[in-house]
């Protein structure tokens, strides 16, 4: 069976679209705040798009909407009955859809961020739905969960460990963290944030900026084209 | 090359035929976007319409012998179609009064003909994805993926029959915490036979209203905490 | 069984007299669909005798010409009773363009051991305006009903708009709270707008018909249910005819103010 190249119902690439970056953690990580700061940070030179997956009904996005941090139009609910990583790995056809339908209407967009539900430390998102995925940890569960490791931690193109404003109160170790993350992810980023003190999450929206960028030298900078085929 | 469901291959007499296609369609695994709807379900164990297997069972029956019989005559007529699209939408549309449920069954069509396109390329699901750019009601773009798939229109419509009354079963485990087990033994007593039929009159295809369902459907949307999208 | 089985066809229409109002062109009762004009335009049918019983076929025609409007209505409810055999009532109505059609009889009433079909099939020009009311009532107090099966097809200038179907009396359908619920009786209420209503559009632009909600409502056991083409649902389950009344006249309300 062969199809003409534009027919998208192929497996698809890359070709002229955003990139669509999968955020993921466990709840209460601060994935959500992460999403408004790069919001906040990236908003005035990239094109973004935002699709949450709500555990319950659209919490998430309307936290965004009310944040001011991006045009609430560019921010899609998806609900994800009651099981937010079948959403992101097994059955990702409404996060697909929502992705693409923010294209339609308000591409071309440069980024994508689509927000997981939140759920525990084996939810990974889909190479189907996120070219790149960032896991959000914070230092409140402990600092031995970089050493538990498990597929978020271990094969995220970033893991983030938020809240290390509260690392002294909670006795968690940063070093600690650091040196066992380093150990299971066999070298790819980690960085340490207060997302609370630092309103931007500025060295990760750097990370962004230049998975954005190779992105685009990769695969070009994109520009309208229809989904609809 | 893609294989021809009457490709010659050994022990694809009509026995069998489509009948691997009809499990993969039918299974709740399918990638397309089917696992956050809950047929009423949410809304309705909510209200505390759906407690246990019993009034569960009860909710299943009902939605069978009317959504479902509904959606199995639409599969069948699509599954046996190839042409008309529009028509027959409009035929479904007849049929689906809450504004919430067809809304509902649009989302899942367009979801499930995105992933069929990409499973069982045909010229047919594109005719449809054309003809339908916001998405056909569900149903069809069951049959039509069925068609698609090398499904007979029994099967599609066995297919829409069976997935009218599982995702609503599945949504009762996980919110209520039912034996799985028990719920199953529900699913294998349903009559999935009775609901199937040969269709060749559009208009004439089965209309059994459910006002509950539709009650529950709109309810839903302006519940503020939920899980399902339906 | 002594009764004979009855056929019926009673047939109304419409047309407009020298002056430009209704005036009805055909009023053919046949009993027991016995009809009386109460006022210009509005009719009632007058059940003479009991029924229908199992075995009658009963035929109403309708037809409301260009510009002209009708209203139906019935002095009582409809109360079906076993006989032999299924008894069927049928209704066909036709809308002309620019004209109205009422059509909202008493509940029909399902008694012990009924065995009855109901079709209505109405056609609507594009510009008719319609209110339909249909009620049923699974059995007089405190009695289980026998079967019924009732299909409603509706269209607007050839496409459907509405088409249902109820069935009581199966086990499978009654007592699902997905389809009647602890409901005692169902009813629904097809409204259409029409565009002839606003006498005074000569000074503007021809306005949206106030009477189209394009936005659900729902409330304590009703729907009110935009349709996918220009038309509205309301939609009611009730404990007692009562009650489904209340429900649909709270719907309908919402739909004409």
């Amino acid at each position: 069976m062969s199809a003409n190249h534009d027919d998208h119902h192929e497996a698809p690439d890359g070709h002229n679209r955003a990139l669509r970056l999968g955020i993921g953690g466990p709840v209460g990580s601060g994935k959500t705040a992460l999403v408004a700061a790069l919001c906040r940070s990236l908003g005035p030179s990239l094109r973004l798009g935002v699709v949450t997956n709500d555990i319950y009904t659209t919490e998430d996005a309307d936290f965004l909407r009310r944040a001011g941090v991006i045009d609430p139009a560019r921010i899609t609910a998806v609900q994800t009955g009651c099981c937010p990583h079948t959403a992101i790995r097994d059955d990702i056809a409404a996060n697909i859809d929502a992705v693409e339908t923010l294209e339609e209407r308000f591409g071309p967009l440069d980024l994508v961020i689509v927000e997981s539900g939140g759920d525990n430390l084996t939810a990974t998102f889909s190479r189907g739905l996120a070219d790149k995925q960032i896991f959000v940890l914070d230092v409140s569960g402990g600092d031995k969960v970089p050493r538990k490791g498990g597929p978020g931690v271990t094969s995220a193109d970033l893991l983030v460990v938020n809240k290390t404003d509260l690392a002294p109160m909670v006795g968690a170790d940063l070093t600690v963290m650091s040196r066992d993350a380093a150990k299971v992810r066999d070298g790819k980023p980690v960085l340490f944030t207060s997302i609370r003190e630092d309103k931007g999450a500025h060295s990760v929206a750097e990370w962004v900026v230049g998975i954005v960028g190779s992105w685009q030298h990769e695969h070009g900078t994109p520009h309208s084209h229809s989904y609809l085929s | 090359m893609h294989g021809s469901p009457t490709g010659g291959m050994p022990n694809q007499g009509a026995a069998t035929h489509g009948l691997a296609a009809l499990l993969l369609l039918a299974d709740s695994r399918l990638p397309a976007g089917g696992h956050a709807h809950s047929g009423g379900a949410e809304e309705a164990c909510r209200a505390g319409l759906i407690t246990g297997a019993d009034d569960l069972s009860r909710f299943l029956r009902g939605r069978l012998a009317t959504a479902g019989r509904v959606a199995a005559a639409l599969a069948w007529s699509a599954c046996s179609a190839s042409a008309s699209w529009e028509l027959l939408d409009a035929e479904a549309d007849a049929r689906i009064a809450s504004p919430a449920q067809r809304q509902a069954s649009r989302t899942q069509g367009r979801l499930l003909v995105r992933t069929a396109r990409r499973i069982w390329p045909s010229a047919t699901l594109n005719d449809l994805a054309k003809a339908l750019p916001e998405g056909s009601h569900h149903p069809i773009a069951l049959g039509v993926a069925a068609q698609a798939a090398g499904c007979t229109p029994d099967q599609a419509a066995m297919a829409a029959a069976y997935t009218s009354v599982t995702g609503a079963a599945t949504a009762a485990v996980r919110l209520l915490g039912l034996d799985p087990v028990t719920v199953h033994r529900v699913l294998a007593e349903l009559p999935y036979d009775s609901v199937i039929a040969e269709q060749h009159d559009w208009s004439a295809l089965p209309a059994h209203a459910a006002p509950a369902l539709d009650l529950l459907a709109e309810q839903h949307l302006r519940t503020e905490v939920r899980l399902f999208v339906s | 069984m002594t009764k004979a089985l009855v056929r019926a066809r009673a047939v109304l229409r419409t047309g407009l007299d020298d002056r430009g109002l209704t005036r009805l062109e055909t009023m053919r009762s046949a009993p027991p669909l016995t009809l009386r004009q109460t006022a210009r335009g509005e009719i009632h049918l007058v059940s003479t005798g009991a029924g229908p019983l199992g075995g009658d076929h009963l035929r109403l025609d309708v037809e409301v010409a260009e510009k002209t409007s009708l209203t139906v209505r019935s002095i009582a409810s409809t109360l079906v009773l076993p006989g032999t055999g299924r008894s069927l009532m049928e209704i066909h109505a036709y809308v002309a363009s620019g004209a109205t059609l009422v059509f909202a009889p008493e509940p029909t009433v399902l008694a012990a051991g009924c065995d009855h079909m109901m079709t209505t099939t109405v056609h609507l020009a594009e510009d008719a305006a319609l209110f339909w009311r249909e009620e049923i009532v699974f059995g007089r107090h405190g009695e289980k009903p026998g079967r019924c099966h009732s299909r409603f097809d509706a269209s607007i200038d050839g496409r459907p708009l509405l088409r249902q179907e109820f069935v009581v009396g199966d086990p499978d359908i009654d007592g699902s709270p997905a389809v009647f619920g602890d409901a005692r009786c169902v009813g629904s209420t097809l409204i259409t707008a029409g565009r002839a209503h606003d006498t005074s559009s000569a000074e503007t632009t021809p306005a949206e018909p106030k009477t189209e909600l394009r936005e659900a409502e729902v409330a304590e056991g009703v729907a009110v249910l935009p349709l996918a083409g220009p038309g509205t649902l309301v939609s009611a389950l009730g404990r007692d005819a009562v009650e489904l009344r209340q429900r649909l006249s709270w719907g309908e309300s919402r739909v004409l103010p």
